[in-house]
């Protein structure tokens, strides 16, 4: 095992933990403002991709895909709110999963109808194909575009949320809406706003990570269920939380699949090792979430006290 | 009183219907509508199971896909190894016993229902929908990747489990052993619904906190409904495994447990025949509409979403009318 394998996994980590957090912290958000358990944010993933795949097909650029398919998962969420989600606020969570259960048999079923059953691919631009020399290992450019974006979008939300007006709303939304209401805000159209909001970081989570994986319906579920980890780990509602809980599932989870099977490795046969490396790795950050359930119950960074 | 009788009546309806399907299926050689009808009991069964937890104790699990698979993988390690005439651990041997096997099955999803109920919760609301998710998830991805069992492509039973006396190859044979653990399980919830133990927890649904000023401590209680509710579920994975003759991950994917939480809540949360309605409308659902259109859930998606946003009392709430359940 050489240092440089070891620095590339790492950094793979982080890029998973970067794109884990775009997905988590849309479902931090409009758990924050709005209350809201949304199952369907992994079909706003998914409508991402689609869409970037399928538009990066038709005028060749990767970039206006991109753009595409935030925009249509923007509008997907913003559509999904007005019509579905905004009379699920003042409902119990049980409703909530349910309701957003049933967009996921929708809109899973809907993507396949308008893209058809089988996988799109979608490729890397061309700008950003090959590798970069970061001294000790050759790392894909790619890759490495997907951390600066995730750490770029990360920042723009911060100054998002703790430096303007919409953040400011968003925030006493967070801790009073009556009050804010009150004080003349138009509560529906801000949550409308969130929701869509996070729906286009998923959007665009979805059309990035399209580039490196295959592109089909179901794609959205396993991140969204990483996500729920996420935020569970770093506390409901906190988008600091989402943050340092994707970069630990992401890192962890990463490392756990390279190191295990080479620490099992040591004492039993190399196949042997592999099988209960492997089944292990896949554990790994559900275990690390059980440890933070039993030392801390609602996450690393509670949102509210 | 009228809608407890009304209620009375669907219930008796659903049971006598989903005894003579079979029946009429078999008068007129048609042995697939037995095995449909099976598959129905044996949902309706898993949904019993998570009926406990979520309808009498308010314990939104989206985690009862581990219970089921690990009754299934029960059955299908257990004959497995019966088969190969390997032991399964320690020396103990496989079974193709199913009396064995359910008690197996039971006991183990019993103990990890407790322990996962245990660390779930300390936990309410919103999280625990998240935590039980996401430990049947670690479940679902071990069984995945660890190859001893099948892996991914999954562990057949070569040959059904056998109970001594009946031929369970025999589809109809198969009906009625699931049924009558069905009446069975639904007796146990009657029991213990109208039992000290069903009022402790609806009680701490209804109000955790006036619940432990009049004494009952919640946890406890949730536990050991979690429990029991994971043994139920647990027992119906056994049986569905045998009844499929495979077992795969599939099995504790989490897409089954939203069907699981679906089959409670289109036939009526809470409600004693409620999961033997909703598995009846999922399985008849699937079967009408899938041979009719590929995108059949699609239209499965639209339904249940009509449902919750308009019709909250399930099928059986449409026609017995509204009563507050349990």
């Amino acid at each position: 095992m050489s240092l440089s394998l070891l620095v590339e996994q790492l950094l793979n980590g982080v890029q998973f933990g970067l794109m884990l957090f775009l997905m988590a912290a849309g479902l931090t958000l409009v758990f924050g403002v709005m209350g809201l358990i949304n199952l369907a944010h992994g079909s706003l993933y998914m409508i991402g991709a689609f869409v970037c795949a399928v538009v990066a097909g038709w005028l060749g650029s990767f970039w206006l895909g991109l753009v595409a398919g935030l925009a249509a998962a923007a509008a997907a969420g913003a559509i999904i709110e007005v019509v579905v989600i905004r009379r699920l606020y003042a409902r119990d969570h049980l409703d909530q999963v349910l309701a957003t259960f049933a967009l996921i048999l929708i809109l899973s079923e809907g993507v396949r109808i308008i893209f058809g059953p089988f996988p799109l691919y979608l490729s890397v631009p061309d700008l950003l194909n090959g590798t970069v020399s970061l001294g000790i290992v050759d790392y894909s450019l790619y890759r490495l575009a997907l951390i600066g974006v995730g750490l770029l979008t990360a920042l723009g939300l911060w100054l998002l949320i703790a430096r303007t007006r919409l953040g400011i709303r968003i925030r006493a939304g967070e801790s009073d809406r009556e009050m804010i209401a009150a004080l003349g805000v138009n509560i529906r159209a801000l949550y409308t706003v969130v929701f869509a909001l996070g729906a286009a970081l998923a959007g665009m989570a979805g059309a990035l990570v399209g580039a490196i994986q295959s592109v089909q319906v179901g794609m959205g579920e396993p991140v969204l269920i990483l996500a729920f980890v996420v935020i569970v780990i770093g506390g409901i509602g906190s988008i600091k939380g989402a943050m340092v809980g994707a970069l630990l599932v992401g890192v962890i989870d990463t490392m756990g699949r390279f190191l295990l099977p080479r620490a099992f490795g040591l004492f039993l046969d190399p196949s042997q090792a592999m099988d209960v490396g492997a089944a292990l790795a896949s554990m790994l950050i559900y275990i690390l979430m059980a440890l933070v359930l039993i030392l801390r119950p609602r996450g690393l960074f509670p949102a509210n006290g | 009183m009228d809608e407890r009788r009304r209620e009375l009546t669907i219930n008796a309806v659903l049971a006598l219907g989903l005894l003579a399907a079979p029946l009429v299926a078999l008068a007129v050689d048609e042995p697939f509508y037995v095995t449909l009808a099976t598959r129905v009991t044996l949902l309706a069964l898993a949904g019993v199971g998570l009926n406990l937890a979520l309808g009498l104790g308010g314990m939104v699990s989206f985690g009862h896909a581990a219970y089921f698979g690990l009754g299934g993988y029960v059955a299908g390690i257990l004959a497995h190894h019966a088969f190969n005439g390997t032991p399964v651990l320690l020396g103990l041997p496989g079974t193709d016993q199913m009396i064995v096997i359910w008690v197996v099955a039971m006991v183990l999803a019993g103990l990890l229902a407790a322990v996962i109920g245990a660390l779930s919760l300390r936990t309410s609301g919103i999280f625990f929908i998240m935590i039980t998710l996401a430990f049947a998830q670690m479940l679902y991805y071990f069984m995945l990747s660890w190859p001893a069992y099948g892996g991914e492509d999954g562990l057949p039973i070569f040959l059904r489990n056998g109970i001594p006396g009946l031929d369970t190859m025999r589809p109809w044979d198969m009906f009625v052993i699931s049924y009558g653990v069905l009446l069975a399980a639904l007796a146990l919830f009657a029991m213990l619904r109208g039992a000290r133990f069903g009022a402790a927890l609806m009680a701490i649904r209804q109000n955790p906190d006036r619940a432990a000023a009049v004494g009952i401590a919640p946890f406890g209680v949730k536990l050991a409904a979690f429990a029991a509710s994971g043994m139920i579920t647990g027992l119906a994975g056994a049986l569905m495994a045998d009844l499929n003759g495979f077992v795969s991950p599939a099995m504790m994917a989490w897409q089954t447990s939203g069907e699981l939480i679906v089959i409670c809540i289109l036939g009526g949360v809470g409600r004693l025949f409620g999961p033997v309605a909703g598995a009846a409308i999922l399985v008849g659902f699937e079967t009408v509409f899938g041979g009719l259109t590929q995108h059949w859930q699609l239209f499965l998606g639209l339904v249940l979403l009509l449902v919750v946003l308009f019709a909250r009392g399930g099928l059986i709430g449409l026609i017995a009318g509204r009563q507050r359940h349990g």
